[in-house]
């Protein structure tokens, strides 16, 4: 019998469609728009000015304060413009443009294929470097590496668990990296266990990842206490609860954080960038990134630098399809619709995903009949649609009480609502709107 | 028979000494209440709007009775004539505030700025506010979803069927403000109502740039401040590429409406104005973006003025609005050309705005304030 959380969860057609496309690396693009603030916490501060000439993996924005990230040039030529850009949701956001000239690295990456196996710095030295690096969480939340390495007084780690699940459905990003770089993945999750001090990780991968999970287990039957975790296909697994409490049977308590219950959790990307960046003193300025959909011509998995217009990528897979009625950002659970494709790829952009009109269609919305789905699906325990109702009539304190704030955004209440109303986006609203009240009262 | 008289006399003997006890319990947590509060009460209009800024009339009432002076307290539903019987009942001196009415500081119809993409989200401004731009290029414009129509307690905003925009009744509206709380982009502003409901204002709230704001909308604030040159009382300040005007300055002398040259500042309620030849003369520039295609334009006005048929407005700024490719220089003498041949249907296309109006400074600053001020109460 496989693990699985064990409230809620949905199961939305997998359509991986690119699971057997091995990563292809995207040329390097004439112009990147590197934006100042790809993660949660406040934007990073430029470091360079307009006309500066820079290399690729060269610091062009400095982490402002503790919570933000480090953000490198991903390629080398000059910098042509410090200015807001229009995002992928079209609003303005401040952003380094650099126009590339030739491919010059710093000297300190070693672009070697070899694999380093010795870790030799110390678990604050690590830390350090994951930081300089300017790592953030790749799965697609971005929230900086280094912050989650550094547990709270008070709290120790016993567990480290890497999401391998990948459970939005179309994304194959992940999968892939654990296809091709496996050996990097497990020297990345050593110096992540040595970086929290734990004797334990596991590693969980959901059972429609067949191939992932062998190869994984072979190249960690080497290494002392690194445990592969199949784990039965359901979305959310992916979310950082689900996740730990499908792997180890805990449960975090509702507002605190994993690791109450002794967990780190950290993506499958980002052990692979953790191991570029310890190991190779290469900082996050590239990432894997799928695009897919069911009209798209080459579906397929790319290497490209930050700050490629995601307009290239769709190019290289093959252009947009006549049908497109939407393109989202992510996958099509969680992912955002984005109006605008010139927009860049960001450090935490996993796919870009391709919907057809008929696909992209809402159903209109009709009346709820009181059905439960929304409460049975919710992997967290709540229910949506009384939290929407509060959402719209705006009852902070009611939807405070009714736990709004536990709500992880899956959308799965949405997904299974018979008569679909759009019960996230209400939600969100009402979760931004209490988190806000609380905020304040605090102050 | 005794059992009787017992029963009586013991029920007679609680009774006196509950009495007695209730007596001085309510002596000793008597609670002082102004009986003024309830004749102030009582004068109010009793809609329990909030738009006064306290909870509902009895809170005004307290507020009222207690203060020491009328200043600050005003209730702009029954405005100007209510807060002088409450001050008579409270042998207090008047306060007196010029009544308000909500304006709409937005004109993006979809022949002014076009839709760029479909959102088939929640329909809700505030939902859509915080997913992304819009469905139009401006990030700061009216997103349509009518967030302000559900709010007003009084029926006093609707969405024109012909552009999408909310429009404000002029007899209905009481300046309560809910639908400048309940609009996530905070293009409503609370103005003047002004002599004979005329108003002068900046239809559009975009911060960006000229050229950005211009590109997504024909009648955009591109922020050049020809107005705040032209202004004689310094009523118009230019601040992050918008302009807004002061309505406690503002004498509606029209001379920004003349110069704007995307026609974003609106005249409502204004007679036809007889020298506006001249003023296009003396500012041929300013007028350019207007009618290359009236044919075009009288259709779309003569819709236009089911709505608005109360407000007459002489000006040709808006209406340049509605006419595409106006952007091509050449074009310019001809639209003069136009509006000298023919100032009737200047006259007409100005009809074309339905609403109100501008400025973001203020209406955040009160948005906050409100803000604050509902949380302290919760």
């Amino acid at each position: 019998m496989l693990k699985t959380f064990r409230i809620g969860g949905v199961h939305p057609p997998e359509n991986k469609l690119s699971a057997s496309e091995k990563i292809q690396t995207l040329p390097v693009p004439e112009q990147v728009t590197i934006p100042l603030s790809q993660h949660i916490g406040a934007p990073a501060t430029p470091v360079v000015q307009k006309g500066d000439t820079v290399k690729a993996g060269q610091l062009i924005a400095q982490a402002n304060g503790f919570v933000s990230a480090n953000i490198h040039s991903s390629v080398s030529g000059t910098v042509v413009a410090i200015d807001n850009i229009t995002d992928a949701a079209g609003l303005p956001k401040p952003a380094i443009t650099i126009r590339t000239e030739g491919d010059e690295w710093m000297p300190e990456i070693d672009r070697s294929g070899k694999v380093e196996h010795n870790i030799t710095l110390s678990k604050e030295e690590i830390v350090k470097a994951i930081a300089a690096a300017g790592i953030v969480g790749m799965g697609g939340a971005t929230f900086p590496t280094q912050v989650k390495l550094t547990p709270p007084p008070g709290n120790k780690a016993e567990f480290l668990i890497i999401n391998g699940v990948e459970c939005e459905p179309y994304l194959t990003a992940d999968h892939r990296v654990m296809l091709e770089k496996a050996e990097e993945i497990i020297i990345g999750v050593q110096i992540l266990m040595k970086a929290i001090d734990v004797k334990q990780a596991i590693i969980g991968i959901e059972n429609n990842k067949q191939d992932a999970i062998a190869h994984l287990q072979q190249t960690a039957s080497k290494v002392l206490g690194i445990e592969i975790c199949p784990l039965k296909v359901k979305y959310p697994q992916g979310g950082e609860k689900q996740l730990i409490q499908a792997t180890t049977g805990r449960a975090v308590p509702s507002g605190a954080l994993p690791i109450a219950v002794g967990a780190v959790v950290q993506n499958i990307g980002t052990a692979l960038a953790v191991y570029e960046a310890v190991m190779k003193h290469k900082p996050l300025m590239e990432r894997i990134v799928t695009v897919t959909g069911k009209s798209v011509k080459h579906p397929g998995n790319y290497l490209c630098r930050i700050g490629t217009p995601v307009s290239k990528l769709i190019e290289a897979a093959g252009g947009i399809p006549e049908d497109t009625g939407k393109i989202i950002g992510g996958g099509p659970m969680m992912g955002r619709t984005m109006v605008n494709v010139d927009s860049p790829i960001m450090k935490g952009t996993s796919g870009i995903l391709l919907l057809s009109r008929k696909e992209a269609l809402r159903e209109p919305v009709r009346n709820c009949i009181r059905c439960g789905k929304c409460v049975s699906a919710c992997p967290m325990g709540l229910e949506p649609y009384l939290l929407a109702k509060l959402s719209m009539f705006n009852l902070l304190e009611r939807m405070e009480e009714e736990k709004i704030m536990d709500c992880i955004e899956c959308g799965s209440c949405s997904f299974t609502c018979p008569s679909a109303r759009p019960l996230l986006d209400y939600i969100r609203i009402g979760k931004s709107r209490t988190g806000a009240m609380l905020r304040n009262r605090k102050k | 028979m005794s059992t009787i008289v017992i029963t009586i006399i013991s029920l007679c003997a609680i009774g006196i000494i509950s009495a007695v006890i209730l007596y001085f319990v309510a002596q000793k947590f008597k609670v002082e209440e102004d009986p003024r509060i309830d004749i102030v009460e009582g004068l109010l209009p009793g809609a329990n709007c909030g738009g006064c800024g306290y909870p509902g009339c009895r809170g005004l009432a307290e507020a009222a009775v207690k203060a020491d002076s009328l200043e600050g307290i005003f209730c702009p539903v029954g405005g100007a004539e209510t807060m002088s019987k409450v001050a008579g009942a409270l042998g207090r001196e008047v306060k007196t505030e010029a009544p308000k009415i909500a304006v709409v500081k937005c004109n993006g119809s979809c022949t002014n700025r076009p839709r760029t993409n479909c959102y088939d989200g929640a329909r809700s401004c505030a939902v859509e506010h915080s997913l992304y731009i819009g469905e139009t290029g401006c990030s700061y414009g009216c997103l349509g979803c009518g967030d302000c129509v559900a709010a007003c307690p009084f029926d006093a905003i609707h969405m024109s069927p012909d552009t999408q925009l909310p429009v404000v009744e002029d007899d209905k509206c009481v300046a309560c403000g809910a639908c400048v709380k309940a609009c996530p982009r905070n293009i409503i502003e609370l103005r003047y109502k002004g002599p004979k409901n005329r108003r002068v204002f900046v239809s559009c709230v975009n911060k960006d740039k000229g050229g950005i704001a211009r590109k997504a909308c024909k009648v955009a604030c591109i922020g050049c401040g020809k107005c705040a040159k032209e202004c004689p009382f310094g009523a118009i300040t230019v601040e992050n590429n918008l302009a807004y005007i002061d309505f406690t300055k503002c004498r509606l002398c029209r001379k920004c409406v003349a110069v704007c040259p995307t026609g974003a500042i609106h005249e409502v309620n204004f007679p036809p104005r007889k020298t506006e030849t001249d003023a296009v003369k003396a500012n041929p520039a300013a007028q350019s973006p207007q009618p290359t295609a009236p044919a075009e334009n009288t259709g779309t006005l003569s819709d236009q003025t089911a709505f608005t048929a109360t407000r007459e407005k002489p000006e040709t700024s808006p209406a340049s609005a509605t006419q595409p490719e106006i952007t091509q220089s050449d074009a310019i003498p001809e639209a003069i050309g136009t509006i000298r041949e023919n100032p009737t249907l200047q006259t007409r296309e100005a009809v074309e705005k339905p609403m109100a109006q501008n400025e973001i400074p203020a209406t955040r600053k009160m948005q906050e304030a409100r803000n604050e001020e509902s949380e302290k109460q919760k």
